[in-house]
């Protein structure tokens, strides 16, 4: 009897010391967590929006997650955002896996990959949830409708004409991007490409490299292309955190001065470089209004006062009225330039 | 190591020359060969990765925080474990590096160092507590602890991210201040591989290590302190890992959630090329050091040398490979020679 | 243990004395453990987190499962014999990038996932001849190939991803068995579970591994060949994280080099939860699937619940140390209560209720 006496207490104490740190293990986590769902309001519509950029950590994002997040404040809907790590085309699709079984009403997502969550927001869609794709698009039949920031010609037309101007408008440039299958990046490139071959025979891009909207990389990589390339002039970056990276380590480096810098940055990440002359000029548009606009196009939707059919008006909040275009596009504006005289002014 | 029978009067150049033959024979001086082979191709090819200003800083500043990982990851695996958090314990240190100086304004840059030291340190006590004590191997206890100091630090960093204009302007100045020209953060890098490096050979302490990761049973039986010494040498990596955060947080300014994250691969590889074995008991700092300088100048050689960077990993690991299947050629071979040396 | 059979009745001693009632053998072991919590995690959450209970859960956590499910078998005998194969994750992505590349070059997607895999039953003949013909240690040889393997996925397709496949095999991979929620994954992983479990648990060769695990030097001597088995253990590793890496690439329609980096730790963590000895010789299949399903309900469970990724991962992370710590603690713990020498069977009879 000894013996079956330690096999049943020693047994038993491994199952119940198991059994015991899991439980609690798990009851602690949920009881920390919110176990409240997105809200359902009480009537009809659902405003539970989740905003779900390229990824975490992102000025960019921030400001425009901000943005939506003032926007869904002042209709009285539920704001969360969720996101990967790291922007990588399938680093999404749990989430939106996860925020489709907890029912949100409407998603709002920047898209690292043009069709790698498609299938993933169909079914969202198909349990009745509305998708607004933002800043970088998927295929059209995955989403409801597509905010622009600006036509992908203009912000295109806008960093060659900078950097034409920087390099006096011949030379050798380079391009960083950020992860190499971004939508709205490849579209921007193939039309810069386009732009420099058409309109400034004497400027020609050697290299295109990819610093993945990781600030590491793009930091090593503007090392390297600067290494590589010796009579490299000009550097474009459509990317905010590939520009701030690139400045930050031109900042310190002998070619400051030298190799001419723009692309696509935000005023409080670029001020300290343009004040010191690392860089002259750089463009953008408001992030903020971006997220802003997005959110009023998701509450449209659910609320059903629009299906994304070209032609459906909706009201934009403080931003007006807008009309969808083809394709489900709605385009925000027009993209602004900061340089040295105005960039004091802005703050996001 | 060969015996050697001594003539009482070996002449001072005798000395020399055998001391240059077992240079050239050390496992390191391989390593060193190919490392300047590299630097020699990528100049060739285009001078200014070595002779201009840049090239030169970023040729000793950027492998400098991998090598303090690396050397503290050699002082594991030496005593016959492995240490798989460094990269999370970089990645915390360095974010704890960033909130210091927001979060109290004015606060001393050696303070923020020593905390991060300490800070390393701790959580490298932790790694070594579970494995002395609990009799764990440290593969599995590292590996479960990278992922609770990654999730701490995530959690920790919400989506916040640490911004160069966040930290005192000297203190960033130390990632590219240079000294004489060389770069104030290599020149840390080197004072402790110096320190370590002596402290293995020549102190008792150091010695043992060795001695625990050749036999742990015989060590333990020989009455050596082994549970005390597994406990420093992983407190030791932690500390290094954290130092090299700090380094980290002042040479690239800015830090997410993801700082480091594998790193502590490329601090095992770059010990294992370098030499250490990783069944331990054999093998110097010096050659993780090196390792460490070979395995950052491939990823910037490879560039110039027209191989598209995303090669690095395949090259890293043929490394590995490489230098394992050397380590064991070189140890049958001298197995066979001590046997033969009995048996004679 | 004899029984002198010139003693008394109260010292005589039969195999009851020392043998379990057989439902006591099952469910108070280690994998019992494992069970239990999972069931009691189960019941929590599908009380306390909002859409749980819902029929797209348990699709989605067999889904986001699938490849750990996979590859936890081949480790979980990888591991039996005393040896790791932290490759595992690199192979999957080497596999998920040939199906990309050889696709987008043309090649009919069936075609292409044969060549996936033998490409990943070679990189596992790479790993076996490594450890067993040149005599390297397991844990070096994998640190070394999971950075060539993952390199070389990353070499081939860039930072790049190929995301166009055929739209049969992509709903295949998703589809769901009947009308019932679960996915038709499951059937792969059930095939597959019950051969692997009849390899380990009822042949010879299963016998071998665990000789394997416990004496290397005693095995062989014993008759079993050992390099062939392990051999043949890390083909099978290579060729099934193939599998799961195609799986994984046609649920995602996204063929990356940086697929899948860090799946090698999941798996890891969930068979050693299961109960498999790091040193080997120890664990049973049923245990190792347990853990895999605790560590992705318990995942998916907080996921709902709105708990960040980051702290599932300190949970994980916690999980796996505590149970390896516990099963020390618990032996040291035995070890301190026997008595050298044994027990008195005085003492027997004195306890004797």
């Amino acid at each position: 009897m000894l013996f079956q006496n330690l096999t049943r207490s020693s047994g038993a104490r491994r199952v119940g010391a198991v059994a015991a740190l899991t439980l609690s293990v798990a009851l602690i986590a949920t009881g920390c967590a919110s176990t409240e769902t997105p809200g359902e309001t009480g009537g009809d519509a659902n405003l539970a929006i989740t905003f779900v950029p390229k990824n975490l950590g992102n000025a960019y994002f921030d400001t425009s997650d901000k943005g939506g997040a003032d926007a869904i404040a002042e209709f009285g809907g539920t704001y969360d955002e969720q996101a990967p790590a790291e922007g990588s085309p399938d680093g999404q699709v749990s989430f939106i896996n996860t925020l489709t079984q907890q029912q949100v009403g409407g998603l709002v997502v920047s898209a690292n990959d043009p069709t790698a969550i498609c299938d993933a927001l169909n079914e969202a869609r198909e349990s009745g949830i509305k998708v607004v794709t933002f800043d970088s698009d998927t295929d059209a039949e995955c989403r409801d409708i597509f905010i622009n920031q600006a036509t992908g010609e203009g912000i295109a037309k806008i960093q060659v004409d900078l950097i034409a101007e920087q390099i006096g408008d011949e030379g050798e440039i380079a391009i960083l991007s950020a992860t190499a299958n971004a939508t709205n990046q490849n579209a921007w490139i193939e039309l810069i490409k386009a732009d420099l071959a058409a309109n400034h025979p004497n400027i020609k891009l050697v290299d295109v490299v990819y610093g993945d909207d990781d600030d590491q990389t793009s930091f090593d990589k503007t090392a390297a292309l600067l290494q590589t390339y010796p009579n490299l002039k000009g550097i474009i970056s459509p990317t905010t955190v590939g520009i701030a990276a690139a400045a930050r380590y031109l900042q310190t480096s002998d070619f400051k001065g030298k190799v001419a810098l723009t692309g696509l940055g935000t005023p409080n990440q670029m001020r300290d470089y343009v004040t010191d002359g690392t860089v002259t000029a750089f463009a953008l548009w408001n992030p903020a209004d971006l997220g802003y606009l997005a959110a009023y196009a998701a509450k449209a939707l659910i609320e059903g006062d629009i299906t994304g059919a070209e032609g459906d008006e909706f009201d934009g909040g403080k931003l007006g009225k807008y009309t969808v275009g083809e394709n489900g596009t709605v385009l925000l504006g027009d993209p602004y330039t900061f340089n040295a005289d105005n960039i004091a002014d802005f703050n996001f | 190591m060969t015996t050697q029978t001594t003539t009482t009067q070996s002449s001072f150049g005798t000395r020399v020359l055998h001391g240059a033959g077992n240079f050239a024979k050390a496992r390191e001086t391989g390593i060193l060969i190919a490392f300047v082979l590299v630097v020699v191709a990528a100049t060739v090819k285009n001078p200014n990765f070595l002779f201009s200003n840049d090239g030169f800083r970023d040729l000793l500043l950027t492998p400098s925080i991998l090598l303090l990982v690396a050397v503290g990851q050699a002082v594991v695996i030496i005593t016959r474990n492995v240490d798989l958090s460094v990269g999370s314990t970089l990645g915390l240190s360095a974010y704890l590096t960033g909130r210091l100086f927001i979060d109290f304004p004015g606060i001393p840059i050696l303070a923020v160092f020593l905390i991060g030291i300490l800070f390393g340190g701790l959580l490298g006590l932790v790694n070594g507590a579970l494995v002395a004590f609990a009799r764990v191997p440290a593969l599995v206890i590292t590996l479960g602890t990278l992922y609770i100091y990654r999730g701490i630090n995530v959690w920790w960093t919400g989506s916040d991210r640490i911004n160069a204009s966040d930290m005192p302007k000297d203190f960033l100045a130390l990632g590219t201040q240079q000294f004489f020209s060389i770069p104030v953060l290599t020149i840390i890098a080197l004072v402790v591989l110096i320190a370590a490096g002596w402290y293995l050979r020549n102190q008792r302490g150091g010695r043992e290590l060795y001695a625990i990761g050749s036999d742990p049973g015989a060590a333990n039986l020989y009455g050596l302190k082994v549970t005390q010494r597994v406990l420093v040498a992983f407190v030791v990596c932690g500390a290094l890992a954290g130092l090299a955060g700090v380094l980290y947080a002042a040479r690239y300014g800015t830090i997410n959630s993801q700082a480091g994250s594998g790193f502590e691969l490329e601090a095992v590889g770059a010990a294992v090329i370098g030499g250490v074995a990783i069944f331990g008991g054999s093998g110097t700092v010096w050659g993780a050091a090196i390792g460490a300088f070979l395995l950052f100048t491939i990823n910037r050689a490879l560039p110039i040398l027209g191989v598209q960077d995303f090669w690095q990993r395949a090259v890293v690991g043929v490394l590995i490979i490489g230098a394992i299947v050397l380590d064991r050629v070189l140890s049958l071979r001298q197995s066979r020679k001590l046997v033969e040396a009995r048996d004679n | 243990m004899t029984s002198s059979n010139t003693a008394t009745m109260a010292v005589a001693r039969n195999y009851k004395d020392y043998g379990s009632a057989l439902w006591k053998r099952i469910i108070l072991t280690r994998e019992g453990a494992v069970f239990a919590a999972l069931i009691l995690v189960i019941i929590i959450a599908s009380v306390t987190v909002k859409h749980f209970a819902a029929p797209i859960t348990a699709t989605y956590l067999l889904l986001d499962i699938a490849p750990i499910l996979l590859i936890a078998l081949p480790m979980t005998l990888v591991i039996i014999t005393g040896e790791i194969d932290l490759s595992v994750a690199s192979t999957a992505a080497l596999a998920s990038v040939t199906l990309g590349t050889l696709h987008q070059a043309g090649m009919p997607l069936e075609l292409a996932a044969l060549v996936a895999i033998i490409v990943g039953a070679l990189a596992g003949a790479l790993n076996g001849f490594l450890i067993t013909v040149v005599g390297l240690p397991s844990l070096a040889v994998t640190i070394g190939t999971l950075a060539l393997y993952r390199g070389l996925a990353v070499g081939l397709l860039g930072t790049t991803a190929v995301t166009d496949f055929t739209e049969f095999w992509k709903d295949l991979a998703k589809s769901k068995i009947g009308g019932s929620a679960i996915p038709s994954v499951v059937i792969l992983i059930a095939v597959l579970a019950v051969a692997f479990a009849i390899l380990l648990h009822f042949t010879q060769f299963g016998r071998g591994i665990y000789a394997i695990g416990l004496s290397p030097e005693a095995a062989r001597f014993s008759g079993v060949r050992v390099e062939r088995t392990k051999f043949i253990l890390f083909v099978m590793s290579g060729s099934v994280s193939a599998l799961a890496g195609i799986f994984y690439t046609l649920r995602f329609s996204s063929a990356r080099g940086d697929n899948q980096t860090g799946l090698e730790l999941s798996v890891i963590a969930a068979v050693l939860l299961g109960g498999v000895s790091i040193f080997g010789g120890r664990g049973a299949l049923h245990g190792v699937l347990a853990g895999v399903l605790l560590i992705g309900t318990l995942g998916s469970a907080l996921r709902l619940a709105s708990v960040t990724s980051d702290v599932i991962n300190i949970i994980t992370g916690t999980l796996l140390v505590a149970s390896v710590v516990s099963t020390s603690v618990l032996a040291w713990i035995r070890s301190k209560r026997s008595r050298p020498g044994g027990k008195k069977p005085e003492t027997a009879a004195a306890t004797k209720s």
